[in-house]
């Protein structure tokens, strides 16, 4: 299978090509997790999940809620 | 706020509104900071907050999730979450913390922005606040803003949209309260929107000064997570917004130079 790298949250990553985000999610081990995605700085909708696939390259973002008040660097 | 009426009447019919939505509670609370999610849980429920602010970070990739999350501790349904973009230096970063913000609380569009100039004084950058401000609005986003406590800024971002506007007290976490009543008591009579003094307190009385001086909220994290008894902290910061705005509704007496006899002088009998 051929492989693609993707920088998800910084890091750089291989994963198969054609990986939807619910494929990256799972693969992840965040597929239960209440989380948020965007890719080259555009947010992917939960909605669109099993559809988007990435391009060689893509940075992703995945964030979630945390504890937050003023400033928490 | 101008539209303030003097009311007999307690505290419970006298609720913030924000953005057309009614909050008993006048105090609003961060959820960093503390040592742990249980005590962020304690000192959350003593606080009476109904609208907390979240930070919106890089989810832990390969580390193990079975912490536990703050979206089950602090249900969303119990609490209205306010994201923030705490930790923003540019407009940019906040348009898009805010984005992915409403796109992982599904839908909801009520955020905190703040945008930050430096790291010494974590003071807000006016100039990128403004321009974040812009696209955020016209994006639909309902704004609480973060800004200094400069009148003329302030009514700026009421005219602009913001649903509240948010003076600083101090600079975040210095605990050195409000520095500058005057302009606090100049922004809340020129406002038509809720004023919420953000950040900068450290005791109870600090939250009290700042509702008698007209301020419809106060918005406090490290003040409560900080102290050395975060859960009775958080107690004292809701009697004590309680009071202040009590007293802030009763009118206080005018200072005055000389003293003034509170028992009647006729009927002396010396």
């Amino acid at each position: 299978m051929l492989h693609m790298e993707l920088v998800i949250n910084g890091e750089s990553q291989q994963v198969p090509e054609g990986t939807t985000a619910a494929a990256l999610l799972a693969r992840l081990g965040l597929e239960n997790a209440r989380l948020a995605m965007e890719v080259n700085q555009e947010i992917v909708p939960r909605s669109q999940f099993e559809n988007c696939t990435f391009a060689p390259g893509d940075r992703i973002e995945i964030v979630r809620a945390i504890g937050g008040g003023g400033t928490n660097p | 706020m101008s539209s303030v009426m003097k009311s007999a009447s307690p505290l419970t019919a006298d609720p913030l509104m924000i953005d057309g939505v009614e909050y008993q509670s006048r105090l609003l609370v961060g959820t960093g900071k503390y040592k742990d999610m249980e005590e962020t849980r304690l000192a959350i429920e003593a606080s009476g907050a109904e609208i907390i602010t979240v930070a919106i970070r890089r989810t832990n990739i390969g580390q193990n999730a079975d912490e536990p999350n703050l979206l089950e501790v602090l249900p969303p349904d119990r609490y209205t979450y306010l994201p923030n973009t705490a930790g923003c230096y540019s407009a940019e970063d906040a348009v898009r913390t805010c984005r992915l913000a409403r796109e992982l609380l599904d839908g909801h569009n009520l955020v905190k922005l703040e945008v930050l100039g430096d790291e010494k004084t974590l003071f807000p950058d006016i100039i990128q606040t403004l321009e974040a401000a812009e696209t955020l609005i016209a994006e639909d986003f309902r704004i609480m803003v973060y800004t200094n406590d400069d009148p003329i800024i302030a009514k700026r971002f009421e005219d602009m949209g913001c649903v509240a506007v948010m003076p600083l007290a101090a600079p975040i976490g210095s605990g050195l309260g409000i520095r500058n009543p005057g302009n606090i008591r100049t922004i809340v009579e020129n406002a038509k929107v809720p004023i919420l003094v953000d950040a900068g307190v450290g005791c109870a009385s600090d939250s009290a000064i700042a509702m008698e001086l007209g301020c419809d909220g106060v918005l406090m994290n490290t003040a409560i997570a900080g102290a050395e008894n975060p859960v009775l902290m958080a107690s004292a910061m809701k009697k004590a917004i309680e009071a202040g705005r009590e007293s802030f509704l009763a009118g206080r007496i005018p200072r005055k130079r000389f003293a003034s006899a509170s028992s009647p002088v006729d009927g002396l009998f010396f």
